[in-house]
């Protein structure tokens, strides 16, 4: 089911990693409650009725027995998001899965979270990290009523920055000055209440010397190039004559007078001066 | 006149071979224990003979492209030597096979250049070139004077 899908999304970074969610999104809700019930079970139904409206005058146009099924089918359809429309109130945290980077660079963890409600006033981003081998995780950022927090004690003193825009759901961090102590994984969670359960999404973070190359990528990136040029070549050398060909064709066609004259020439220059 | 062609097929197909043998045997430089190079790190210690494979080194990569690439297009250049053989016609140079024997020479040079200057040289001395990597700077001169036959080469009768 939908539902389903959408809770799974949860887990760590199964999503589209990037920052922005363009979704049912909004700016800071006014602080008297909406009826949020109605607006979550209006949108499939919009949706539903949307496409019933543009896609039945198109089907009443063509006749037979094909339109009155197709007809009542999304007349089904419609009634059943209508009706048994269970949008889910769980919120669905998305993080990368992991993330490469030298020691001394910066990196930028993204988090952004998918809602059906509209992004409140309150919405709260927290970030916490447990290193690599270690069994507690420290807590490293926090984002709520407005304001960042971040870390001034651990591991990340002035290290850490806010980059993030709560309005566009989007949480990230920016970490400066890598080292290889930070290597671990990172866990974003935020709460848009009052969607407020959902599970928080992990990304974990790999500190290199040097970015290592996948074995074979230069090997075949090579051997692929020079194979595609040789192909290239060939084909443009084939391609070429038989244009001449076909050019002499039309000349000796039109003309009557050039008849076959291109054509020696080129072969002389392909069998090298003979005698 | 078949003498030359006999030569000149011998030739080309010795260096296949030697190509073939010097791209897959995991040869280049050895030690004591362990042979190294082009695929595999393959040693003896621990008690048996256990092979992992070579570093994700850039310049390594290219030779083993290189590499493969000469031995490819030497086989090319046999295949268009033996069709341009019958097709050519009376007086004609092999150019197609020489151009692409010169191209198989020029990988195979560049392959054997960079592993010579990039390939790490140990304190001890230990280290030694083995015998893949002699064979990869033998096929190019081989390479090279085969394809400078083909160039001169003509098609009688």
């Amino acid at each position: 089911m939908e539902e389903e899908e959408w809770n799974n999304k949860g887990g760590p970074g199964a999503g589209p990693g990037s920052g922005v969610w363009l979704g049912i999104n909004g700016y800071p809700a006014p602080r008297a409650p909406r009826p949020h019930s109605l607006h979550s079970s209006v949108s499939p139904a919009l949706l539903s009725s949307l496409i019933l409206l543009v896609s039945a005058p198109a089907l009443a146009a063509r006749r037979g027995r094909q339109t009155e099924a197709m007809l009542t089918l999304l007349v089904l359809t419609a009634a059943v998001l209508l009706g048994a429309a269970p949008r889910s109130d769980a919120i669905v945290i998305y993080t990368g899965w992991e993330r490469h980077a030298l020691v001394g660079s910066d990196v930028r963890l993204s988090c952004s979270f998918f809602s059906w409600r509209w992004t409140s006033e309150d919405v709260t981003f927290s970030w916490s990290y447990r290193p690599d081998g270690a069994r507690d995780s420290i807590s490293i950022f926090h984002y709520t009523g407005g304001a960042p927090y971040v870390d001034n004690k651990g591991p990340f003193r002035e290290r850490l920055e806010f980059v993030g825009n709560p309005a566009r759901r989007d949480g990230s961090i920016l970490i400066r000055n890598l080292d290889f102590n930070d290597n671990g994984t990172f866990t974003c969670d935020a709460k848009n209440p009052p969607d407020i359960v959902g599970r928080p999404s992990s990304v974990r973070l790999l500190v290199f010397e040097k970015v290592p190359i996948q074995a074979g990528v230069i090997t075949g990136a090579i051997i692929g190039v020079v194979l595609g040029l040789l192909i290239l070549v060939v084909a443009i050398y084939y391609l070429m004559r038989f244009l001449v060909a076909r050019r002499v064709f039309n000349l000796s066609v039109s003309k009557h007078g050039k008849k076959g004259k291109g054509k020696e020439g080129s072969q002389q220059r392909q069998a090298g001066p003979s005698k | 006149m078949l003498a030359v062609l006999a030569g000149v097929v011998i030739l080309h197909l010795t260096e296949i071979i030697i190509l073939i043998i010097s791209t897959s045997v995991n040869a280049w430089r050895t030690n004591n224990k362990a042979s190294f190079d082009l695929w595999y790190t393959c040693s003896t210690l621990n008690a048996g003979y256990h092979c992992e494979g070579s570093s994700d080194a850039d310049w390594l990569q290219a030779v083993q492209a290189l590499m493969v690439l000469a031995t490819l297009f030497c086989m090319l250049s046999f295949i268009f030597f033996l069709c341009q053989l019958f097709t050519l016609v009376k007086g004609g140079r092999f150019f197609f096979t020489a151009v692409f024997q010169v191209l198989s020479s020029l990988f195979v040079m560049s392959g054997a250049i960079i592993y010579t200057v990039m390939s790490p040289d140990e304190k001890d001395g230990s280290n030694s070139y083995g015998y893949a990597f002699v064979l990869a700077w033998l096929a190019f001169p081989l390479t090279l004077i085969s394809g400078l036959i083909y160039i001169i080469l003509r098609k009688k009768e």
